[in-house]
């Protein structure tokens, strides 16, 4: 919403200098978005003579100039300035303007400064409108009547010296659509007096030829009240300059005296009206619900196609307008229209709002009418149009027609002085409470208060207390402390999961993964690749074709910010992300995931060799590493039923039951060619809610059993099948006696065509070291000889092994 | 000189000329091995008279501690020697690189949700969640925005595709963290405190906007909140988030659907070279929007609004990240750059809490 500070002085009597009134609108909530004062731009620019006009001694086209400058204004004396000037109508006599030295010229975006052109000083500017960026006149430069006033600004002289004030109106308030309801709240705040606004109305000197009808179904809801009536015999010109002036400034192209006098009741008084040519009317007017495939070309150009139940004006011949949204193009005014039927309805907001939504045409009147304007002021804006209407074009008024009733929008609440204090903790004293509601335009009787017909937010006691507290300025509020809601140390408040995402957070940072925060919509084929991409998850109105679905995984966002990376020249990276993956399109149907994504080399290259290429048991190291920062028992089981992303060969799940914990493996070849991703590369994914929580929640330790008795440990080497997994053979040992054996670890595999050409065709050797940690007394000989026996025997049985020779 | 006085001079005499262990070895059996001159020595006192036993014996015993120790010294002389003879073969450039080791990160959008909840918890706020693809019950009309509402147009809205034949009104992906609101009330009732932070979307991406960013919605509800404890715990939560010493905030009348008073709330700051400054200076930034709970969206969360009232405020994670932390570009949060995420990252045992401050 953008008006001009003397639209504002029409309807509001005030002294209050333009700061003043910009922090008051925001403080009132209508928050300035922009204030442009011609003055702060222009004020330096003043009418000027040229005393004398001489050629430059040392160039053809640049003329010297002696300058009769009013620096400080016309009542103070003048001064007199040497000017270089290249315009070809700089002469002696010429009636200017002058821009001194330190002005900020707008045109050019040049800071004036004391110069010497061609050897001879020049200390200003002689200016054209184009340097003033008020037209684009740069022929030469100004040149004004003799008679101008010297020394007058010229935005004065020119009549441009109105500042503009754009504000953002809050959806709940329509009635800030017009300068009027904005004067409104600042008389209210005290920043003046709100100016009458007395309605006459004008006399019907003959009937309408113009009638109208709404449909009786549209009576109920869509159209309550529309009026109207013909003016014959205007003469529809251009409107007046202040007018055009106003509209220019607010941002609307003057068209024609009729349609600027509409555009000027919209901003002004928050009315949109709307006018026909009555030549173009067949019979007359009917608002109805289109039957759907109705067709009008609208005054923006376009035609639209009507869909059923959409509202229409039409007449007897066709449909004419868009009703509260767009007038038709057909009907609308010219410069040869003489007569003129005006229209001010009143439309019910979501009807308008849902037919502009889905013609997806903006216009101020639909804008303003989905929002809701102030039913009761139908007839007065109809004639206070009708009235101006006559003023600037002339012609004689019909009486007014119209179907349906002003909408009964009254209605009252209880308004409670008390609640200021108890609901915003603003002591304000009664009467000014009263005071300012009244200001406002409420009805106060009794313990009630009944809002004014353009205040359709309120809606209750509470939006009385708010209109009190906004007035008063909320700026007033004094923070109060909250008592904390028990006594004593806060107890904790995070829920077990979230501890637990935390906990996989910095377990993943501590182990070197940068954490990333990556979109939660991916691109259909990437995820399609992740089990995604289903119709469920489909983002009907997506910003881009690369953010259509819901991820159904993190790996894919990973694997792309790999692959961005990786074409910034960064060939290793360790990347996370913790976050929600989406199963389905249902509310809640939301996982939380922690990934890890390990691409290139374990570490840079250095003097060490350390560097190597990432593989599986990186992953697998973190993503054990991570279940048990969530705390995920220790014993888990391994299986390979992985989902088709991974490579087959190189993955595996870990779970519980049928429960699945976690995925870890190398990333399946053909997926990191899909999403341009140089490999190797090695992930894990860990679901953190499937990690079950301890039955009971105790933070004391289990005791600590230690013996004295010294422990021992032995080293098995089996030559087994290449296929048999190590497992099998850990756990075959740990059952040889499961009160001695403490642990038992791989330290080694021999595998590969070394080892089959010692070991046999498809042979490999594990080699197990098992610690012995006895109880009661120390280890004999023989008790070794004795488990290593059974170990060997479990192991063999189990999988088939034999010792190593 | 005595025979004693001769035998000391001799071994001293060996012992600090021995070159290297073994030699020493054979001065210390030549001297006090079993056949040792002084062992023999010693042997004969057996034979002597109780009066030249006592002299002798006495004498005997000095001479062989002082041989033992010298032998001693002598020994740890030798190893010193050996050893610094080794250690100057033993020279390392000292100068390479240490062993690489990864240094991970955590994403400021992260780390400030740890500050948000340390600080929160502390003034008795848990911490709420709720699904990110919502029914547009809760995420509009449960927070009263009816389905035509022109805010509903304002929030730039994504929609879930709707199976043919599924009439229901799509779900959205949530717009704000506000439905929060609703589900927490709906299953703790009042009174309560939470706060929700979490990730929310609008179709909208520009220099300044992304379809994707977080919000932290902050809920309180008792018999007797007002506006002004709302203040006041917007007041302590900002001094303690931007970790100066005091601030000053502004309520600004605004208007959202579910609350009623609405206030945007400005927070006094400077810019100076670029840099901004909390607390100072003449110049105002809106931070986030708040207001006391519209009586509607209590009753639609299934609590009294007779008997209960309080405040709600929602604001922008990342752009309080942005304006702690100094980070320019909302857009490169999600673009998951090595080198942003090391410079803006943040250690992973940066854990914020209030006893030893929020940030390091």
């Amino acid at each position: 919403m953008k008006f001009t500070l003397s639209w504002l002085k029409d309807h509001l009597e005030t002294e209050a200098p333009l700061d003043e009134i910009v922090t008051a609108l925001t403080d009132l909530g209508h928050e300035v978005e922009g204030v442009e004062d011609p003055v702060k731009v222009l004020g330096a620019f003043r009418i000027c003579r040229v005393i004398e006009a001489q050629p430059h001694p040392n160039a053809d086209r640049l003329r010297l100039c002696r300058v009769a400058t009013w620096p400080n204004g016309p009542d103070a004396p003048s001064e007199e300035v040497q000017v270089v000037c290249g315009a070809p109508n700089a002469r002696t006599g010429l009636v200017g303007v002058f821009a001194p030295v330190g002005t900020h010229v707008p045109g050019t975006g040049v800071d004036l400064k004391p110069g010497v052109i061609r050897g001879v000083e020049s200390n200003g500017m002689l200016c054209s409108e184009r340097e003033l960026m008020l037209s684009d006149d740069h022929d030469g430069i100004i040149d004004l009547p003799e008679d101008a006033p010297m020394g007058m600004r010229f935005i004065d002289y020119k009549g441009v010296n109105d500042p503009t004030i754009e504000v953002k109106i809050t959806p709940n308030r329509p009635d800030g659509l017009g300068v009027r309801g904005l004067a409104r709240d600042l008389a209210a705040r005290g920043l003046g007096r709100l100016k009458p606004l007395p309605v006459e109305p004008v006399p019907g000197l003959f009937p309408s030829p113009v009638s109208v009808t709404i449909e009786a179904a549209l009576k109920e809801k869509g159209c309550p009240l529309f009026a109207g009536r013909t003016i014959r015999g205007v003469k529809n010109g251009p409107s007046p300059d202040w007018l055009q002036a106003r509209l220019r400034s607010v941002g609307l192209r003057p068209i024609s005296a009729l349609v600027d006098i509409t555009n000027y009741f919209t901003i002004g008084l928050n009315r949109p009206l709307h006018v026909f040519d009555v030549a173009k009317i067949t019979g007359g007017l009917r608002i109805h619900a289109a039957e759907g495939g109705e067709e009008l070309l609208a005054l923006d150009g376009k035609t639209y196609k009507l869909r059923p139940g959409q509202m229409l004006i039409s007449d007897d011949a066709q449909p004419e307008s868009l009703a509260g949204i767009m007038g038709g193009e057909l009907s609308g005014c010219t410069e040869e229209t003489t007569d003129v039927f005006l229209e001010s309805a009143y439309w019910d907001p979501i009807t308008i709002a849902a037919t502009g939504r889905a013609l997806k045409i903006v216009s101020d009147a639909r804008y303003r009418f989905e929002r809701g304007v102030d039913p009761a002021f139908t007839l007065p804006g109809l004639e206070l149009a009708t009235r101006m209407i006559l003023d600037l074009c002339g012609g004689e008024a019909s009486e007014v027609v119209m179907d349906g009733a002003v909408p009964d929008t009254s209605r009252a609440y209880r308004f409670d002085p008390k609640r200021v204090v108890s609901l915003v903790g603003m002591e304000i004293p009664e009467a000014e409470q009263r005071t300012t509601l009244e200001a406002l335009g409420f009805t106060l009787e009794g313990e009630l208060a009944a809002p004014p017909s353009w205040r359709p937010d309120v809606q209750g006691e509470a939006d009385l207390v708010e209109e009190i507290a906004r007035v008063a300025s909320l700026t007033k509020l004094q923070g109060k402390p909250l008592p904390r809601a028990q006594a004593g140390v806060p107890k904790p408040i995070l829920t077990p999961l979230q501890v637990r995402e935390q906990a996989a957070r910095r377990t993943l940072a501590a182990l070197g993964y940068n954490e990333c925060v990556t979109y939660s919509f991916i691109d259909e084929a990437a995820a399609k690749l992740f089990g995604g991409g289903s119709e469920a998850v489909r983002v009907e109105n997506p910003i881009s074709s690369e953010m259509t679905h819901l991820r159904p995984d993190l790996l894919p966002g990973l694997l792309r910010a790999a692959a961005r990376n990786q074409a910034r020249g960064f060939a290793d990276m360790a990347l996370c992300e913790i976050g929600p993956v989406f199963a389905g399109g249902e509310p809640g149907e939301q996982q939380l995931q922690a990934t890890g994504l390990l691409v290139g080399a374990s570490a840079p290259r250095d003097p060490f060799g350390s560097r190597r290429p990432v593989d599986v048991y990186d992953a697998k190291a973190d993503a054990e590493a991570v279940l048990a920062a969530v705390g995920a028992p220790a014993k888990m089981q391994i299986s390979r039923k992985v989902p088709g992303w991974w490579h087959p060969g190189r993955s595996g799940a870990v779970g519980l039951g049928p429960n699945l914990l976690a995925t870890f493996g190398e990333v399946h070849p053909k997926i990191l060619r899909e999403m341009d991703v140089k490999g190797p590369a090695v992930a894990f994914t860990i679901l953190v809610a499937n990690v079950p929580l301890p039955k009971v929640k105790t933070p004391t330790r289990p005791a600590l059993k230690l013996s004295d008795l010294q422990a021992v440990e032995r080293d098995f080497a089996f030559v087994v099948d290449a296929s048999v997994e190590a497992l099998t053979l850990v756990n075959a040992a740990q059952g040889a006696d499961k009160a001695l054996i403490e642990s038992v670890r791989v330290f080694d595999q021999f595998s590969g065509d070394k080892a089959e050409a010692q070991m046999g065709a498809g042979k490999k050797s594990l080699a197990l070291t098992v610690r012995l940690q006895p109880t009661d007394r120390t280890l004999t000989d023989k008790d070794i000889e004795a488990v290593s026996a059974k170990i060997v025997e479990k192991v063999a049985k189990a999988t088939g092994a034999t010792l190593r020779g | 000189m005595t025979a004693l006085d001769t035998l000391r001079g001799k071994y001293i005499e060996a012992i600090s000329s021995a070159a290297d262990e073994a030699a020493l070895e054979e001065v210390r059996l030549a001297a006090l091995g079993k056949k040792g001159e002084i062992s023999l020595k010693m042997r004969e006192l057996g034979q002597m008279s109780p009066e030249e036993r006592q002299t002798t014996g006495a004498a005997l015993n000095r001479l062989r501690d002082e041989i033992d120790a010298s032998l001693r010294a002598r020994k740890q002389g030798l190893a010193d020697a050996a050893l610094d003879a080794r250690l100057k073969t033993e020279w390392l450039d000292v100068t390479l690189p240490g062993r690489p080791r990864r240094a991970g990160t955590i994403h400021p959008v992260s780390q400030v949700m740890a500050e948000l909840t340390a600080i929160f918890a502390d003034m008795g706020f848990a911490v709420a969640e709720g699904p990110q693809v919502e029914s547009d019950w809760f995420n509009f009309d449960a927070l009263n925005i009816p389905p035509e509402h022109p805010a509903r147009q304002e929030h730039d809205t994504f929609f879930m595709a709707r199976a043919e034949g599924d009439d229901r009104p799509p779900h959205v992906l949530r717009t704000h963290t506000s439905p929060v609101q609703i589900r927490a009330m709906q299953a703790q009732g009042a009174p309560i405190r939470v706060i929700a932070p979490g990730r929310v979307y609008r179709m909208d991406m520009d220099q300044t906007h992304t379809p994707m960013f977080h919000q932290v919605e902050g809920l309180a509800i008792d018999r007797d909140i007002s506006m002004a404890n709302l203040k006041w715990v917007l007041e302590e939560f900002c001094r303690a988030f931007f970790e100066v010493p005091s601030v000053e905030l502004r309520f600004r009348a605004s208007h959202f659907p579910f609350t009623e008073p609405s206030a945007e709330v400005d927070i006094r700051c400077s810019w100076e070279g670029g840099q901004l400054r909390i607390g100072e200076g003449d110049g105002w930034l809106e931070i986030l929007g708040s207001g006391m709970v519209h009586p509607k969206v209590l009753a639609a969360a299934g609590v009294n609004p007779d008997e209960w009232q309080g405040f709600a405020f929602g604001m922008g994670i990342d752009r309080i990240a942005m304006l702690k932390y100094g980070i320019p570009d909302l857009r490169a949060f999600f673009e998951s750059d090595l080198r942003w995420l090391r410079h803006y990252g943040f250690a992973a045992l940066d854990m914020p809490d209030l006893a030893g401050g929020l940030s390091r």
